[in-house]
């Protein structure tokens, strides 16, 4: 067994008890990392980690996080480590600061071994959207990883790093998680500052923690949450997020959720949550059917409300402060050119998609609709939350799909968030959990609780991760 | 669907040049999606708020004191144009 | 008279002289080098958030109450969303339909004495843009411009008006007293020059009698109020001339050159303006605790256009000399702690005359000058019981002005104590008997006469008679009264 199979939470432990050093792991990982078999990384910051290891070595105690190695998604800002969102509109951009949650993570001892690879602007479901390259899926090379976090899915599974940071606005952390096999959680919008993390959709945008098991994802989240002055829409944590031990789920209420399981998905992946719904009952679950009728709409509301929300918030690439800029000799062609150049075209396409829901004569109709939807969704999720704990539901209608097989139908790759978007616009928090195989690929089960209910999420999904004992090692990854 | 001037009309407010093929394929994606998109125009949203926040939180106000910021040379210094202390831009018309 | 009414709207930006900037802890400053206030957020760098500067929110309550506003009890920000190189984010942020000061109204006095009530729309928060400069350059020998980011996200209230102003000097005044007001609630400096303070003009024209609006054009961004009012009074004849004509007003924006007396046209925009407004994801709501708003309503100074009409109901003050003390919040307090302890009409001569005028040469302001308000109620007392006379009185001030001592003190060493009537007695026989002419003239009827004696006794005391005795005192020696 080596280093790199170790949970978080264990290579912590190892650290505690002198059995390894800081430095130990970041060299053992940082090997996979170079090596790079599923091409999850954008950068690699190998001297700035060895150097913090031997920083974290020398300290007489341990930070909390002890000296263990992550991965952040390119969507967060570090200073002097280039960060391009995926985009060529960034390409050797150094930033001037550090996103508030990989600060917080630094300071607790998290080492940042690199960037990893995610679709262009966090746009995407199978990090094809990149403006560098493809991540390969760790159980099959032929197939994406998901998206947009994909890099930071893949790397984890692939076992290249124990844990990374990714974003989700609509599943970007949830959907590769699933399709990797491996454990994502995006928490309560609010929960984690979003200050540092290049905005997508502003009313959307979570960071979250991936990992291999379900404590090592709580954990992190625990170094993570809490208000910063630096962002108005972060909050208080309610108590501390603890790491779950618990074994079942005997008084929990289990919601699933009618619409998320019928047309449109997988047999095999409904086959593998059906499987799951019964493990939950064996732990002392009580699991009844729930409508949620909104979420039919959610893809649409989604895809007007995140689509207007970029316009805008990626207006300001213009290659004048940052960024490379085409050199243009009045100001109409700087912008137009530098723009219309730079962006890939899923970008493009929501730009224009955004900016136009939001064009005088259209916004009520659009974006001014979408809102409203969003408001039947969040009181349909509250009237959900009193009769249930949690919702369930596949993570992902589809396991893994083959590279390039959705790239040229829009709309079907939009649908691979068909599960994880009412979650994102009602705001609560919702993890992903690996629960089975289809097809010798991985299936995830998506929890979501009340806004606040990441305990109890992590509680459950500990309960069935443990019953459920699902093996996280893709069979192509040698031992 | 979606016309040539409304696709014209909206590139221009993005900034974002389009070449003709581009503006062709961005056209028929662009009314492909809103189809799929058009299911919630035939909602009854009567008397629904609009949701901003999805999260009730007010008044998050910052006390007026200052931080120290960014050195001249760390603003500048991913400038594509850098003119005795400014950002350059081409001239404007 | 014309046969056309102008209908006149203004929006008026203010600059808050808060410490640091609408949404983030920048510095503000002026003058400074460029781009050596900026941080992050203000440069817009990608995943920077805003967040609310609380002492903005606090002057842009306090401008809204005394601008008699409904203050919203949630009011939202949005973003305007358009590209401009002065705006990093390419959207500003600012607010759309609820404004945190919704309708209000302001009282201006005319010269004539006649009030002035405009209606408010609104008076709303928003982030100031950078300093774009056209000169400088985009790689050798290309034209362009330069960005300084110091004053990008500099707090603004917007304040927009009612289309109630009627001509150009109405919109003068009406401007001239909402800067004295805000610099009496000591929110901004108000500075045109500098351009903490700037005024765009809506002006449209109509037929007498027409309720209807005429189309608008945009007078932008003038740095004086003086050009401001000739440059609307030259878009009103523009307008009129065109009109009259039978031509079409068309929605423009356009400059006014004061060097010429012009009127230009900006060269419109091909593409209408479309902001694309849409609610701020990045801040929550802004809900102002009644009681706080309550505590600022209470805490509100006394505004000059109220002040003024006290002084004159109530302080016996001229409108002019009210108009005048009320320029500053200084002056005003400097005159009131006078007025409280000696005469307010003979205070406020002596503090708008006088005193300000022996002051050009130094340059100060009566507050800033060794002159307190005690002393010039010390001075306006001393007149009052003759111990000076009038010209001894301009001598003692400018004592006061070189030394800071009291009014008495320089009377003393200077020597500048009116004359006992007993020793001038003695000086007003000898004059009498030196000039029998003007004895006789006096005799005669012509009381002007008086003056010439008085002349002749201030020469000869050096200042120190006091001219009402020796208009008595020549009474007494020529007609025996
Ligand atoms: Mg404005
Ligand atoms: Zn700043």
């Amino acid at each position: 067994m080596s280093l790199r199979d170790l949970s978080a939470v264990e290579q912590i432990a190892a650290l505690e008890a002198g059995e390894t050093t800081s430095l130990e792991l970041v060299d053992a990982h940082l090997a996979a990392v170079e090596a790079d078999d599923v091409e999850a990384f954008l950068a690699i910051d190998a001297e700035g980690a060895r150097a913090r290891a031997r920083e974290i070595d020398a300290m007489p105690s341990r930070p909390a996080l002890g000296g263990v190695p992550i991965g952040i998604k390119d969507a967060l800002s570090t200073r002097d480590v280039v960060t391009t969102s995926g985009s060529r509109m960034l390409e050797g951009f150094r930033p001037v600061y550090t996103a508030t949650c990989v600060q917080r993570l630094q300071d607790a001892g998290a080492i940042v071994v690199g960037k990893t690879n995610m679709d262009e602007f966090a746009m995407g479901s199978s990090t094809e959207n990149s403006a560098y390259k493809n991540t390969l899926n760790p159980w099959d090379h032929g197939r994406v990883p998901g998206g947009s976090s994909g890099g930071s899915a893949a790397s984890v599974a692939q076992r290249q790093v124990p844990w990374s940071l990714g974003s989700d606005t609509g599943g970007s952390i949830r959907q590769p998680a699933a399709l990797c096999g491996i454990v994502g959680m995006k928490p309560t919008y609010g929960a984690v500052s979003r200050y540092g993390l290049i905005a997508f959709a502003s009313s959307l945008d979570q960071v979250g923690p991936f990992s291999r098991t379900v404590a090592d994802s709580a954990l992190l989240l625990k170094h993570m949450v809490g208000r910063d002055p630096m962002d108005s829409t972060s909050l208080d944590w309610p108590g501390e997020i603890a790491l779950p031990t618990a074994t079942d789920m005997s008084g929990l209420r289990v919601g699933v959720v009618e619409e998320l399981m019928g047309e449109g998905i997988e047999p095999g992946v409904k086959a593998a949550i059906e499987a799951s719904l019964r493990t939950m009952e064996d732990l002392g679950a009580t699991v009844v059917p729930i409508s949620l009728p909104t979420s039919l709409s959610g893809l649409a509301t989604y895809y007007v409300l995140a689509p207007a929300e970029c316009s805008s918030n990626l207006a300001r690439f213009d290659g004048i402060r940052y960024g490379p800029s085409v050199d243009a000799d009045n100001l109409l062609d700087q912008y137009e050119i530098t723009r219309g150049d730079l962006f890939g075209p899923e970008v493009k396409r929501r730009i224009m998609l955004g900016t136009f829901a939001l064009a005088s004569g259209y916004y009520d109709q659009y974006y001014g609709r979408a809102q409203k939807v969003r408001t039947l969704m969040v009181q349909e999720f509250a009237q959900a939350f009193e009769q249930v704990d949690l919702l369930a539901s596949p993570t992902s209608p589809s396991v893994a799909f083959p590279l390039g097989d959705r790239t040229a139908d829009p709309y079907a790759m939009y649908l691979a968030d068909v599960c994880t978007i009412p979650v994102s616009l009602a705001g609560v928090p919702a993890i992903s959990i690996p629960c089975g195989l289809s097809d010798g690929l991985p299936v995830g089960l998506q929890l979501a609780g009340p806004a606040f209910s990441e305990n109890r999420l992590f509680d459950a999904a500990h309960a069935i991760e443990q019953a459920i004992a699902f093996d996280t090692r893709p069979p192509g990854l040698a031992t | 669907m979606i016309d040539e001037s409304t696709v014209n009309h909206v590139a221009r407010l993005a900034r974002l040049r389009l070449t003709p093929d581009e503006q062709q394929v961005m056209r028929e994606e662009l009314s492909g999606i809103l189809e799929h998109i058009d299911a919630i125009r035939a909602m009854d949203l009567d008397g629904v708020e609009p949701t901003t926040h999805v999260i009730a939180v007010e008044n998050v106000l910052r006390p007026d004191v200052p931080r120290p910021g960014l050195s001249r040379d760390d603003a500048l210094r991913e400038a594509a144009d850098v003119v005795d202390g400014s950002f350059g831009v081409p001239r404007m018309d | 008279m014309s046969a056309y009414e102008p209908v006149i709207g203004v929006e008026i930006h203010v600059q808050l002289s808060t410490r640091t900037k609408m949404f983030c802890g920048c510095e503000l400053s002026f003058g400074d080098p460029p781009n050596t206030h900026t941080c992050p957020v203000c440069l817009a760098h990608p995943g920077v958030l805003p967040v609310v500067n609380e002492e903005a929110i606090r002057r842009a309550l306090v401008i809204g109450l005394a601008l008699g506003c409904e203050i919203a009890p949630r009011s939202i920000f949005h973003r305007k969303n358009y590209f401009y190189p002065d705006l990093p984010k390419a959207y500003q942020v600012s607010q759309f339909d609820i404004p945190i000061c919704g309708r209000g109204e302001f009282t201006a006095i005319r010269e004539d004495g006649s009030e002035l009530t405009v209606g408010i729309t609104r008076a709303h928060l928003e982030e100031d843009a950078a300093k774009l400069t056209h000169e400088g350059g985009r790689r050798a020998g290309a034209e362009g411009s330069v960005v300084d980011f110091n004053r990008g996200g500099t707090p603004l209230v917007e304040i927009v008006t009612e289309p109630d102003l009627r001509s150009g000097s109405d919109v003068a005044t009406f401007l001239r007293q909402l800067r004295q007001t805000l610099l009496f609630l000591g929110v901004s400096d108000c500075s045109m020059e500098e351009g903490s303070m700037r005024a765009d003009a809506n002006v449209s024209i109509r037929p007498v009698g027409s309720h209807e609006l005429g189309t608008k054009t945009e007078l932008k961004n003038m740095n004086s109020f003086r050009f401001l009012e000739r440059g609307i009074e030259a878009e009103i004849a523009r307008q009129e001339r065109i009109l009259s004509e039978g031509g079409r007003i068309s929605q423009e924006t356009v400059h006014y050159e004061p060097e010429t007396g012009h009127i230009t046209s900006l060269r419109s925009k091909e593409e209408s303006h479309d902001y694309r407004y849409f609610p701020e994801p990045d801040l929550v709501p802004v809900v102002p605790d009644p009681a706080w708003v309550e505590s600022l309503r209470a805490e509100q100074p006394e505004l000059p256009v109220p002040l003024r009409r006290r002084m004159v109901a109530e302080m016996g003050l001229s409108a002019e000399d009210a108009e005048v003390l009320t320029e500053s919040p200084e002056l005003v307090e400097y005159f009131m702690q006078a007025a409280a302890l000696a005469d307010p009409k003979a205070c406020a001569n002596w503090i708008r005359g006088e005193l300000r005028a022996q002051l050009r040469e130094t340059g100060e302001e009566p507050w800033q000058s060794k002159v307190t308000p005690a002393h010039v109620a010390a001075l306006v007392d001393l007149l009052a019981a003759g111990t000076v006379s009038v010209p001894a009185a301009k001598e003692v001030l400018a004592g006061m002005i070189q030394t800071g001592d009291q009014p008495a003190a320089v009377v003393e060493s200077k020597g500048l104590a009116a004359m006992d009537d007993g020793d001038l007695a003695a000086i007003i026989a000898e004059l009498v008997a030196a000039n029998p002419d003007q004895a006789q003239q006096l005799r005669d009827g012509k009381d002007k006469v008086l003056g010439f004696f008085v002349g002749q006794a201030m020469k000869q005391t050096g200042g120190r008679a006091n001219p009402q005795s020796v208009q008595k005192l020549v009474r007494e020696a020529v007609l025996g009264e």
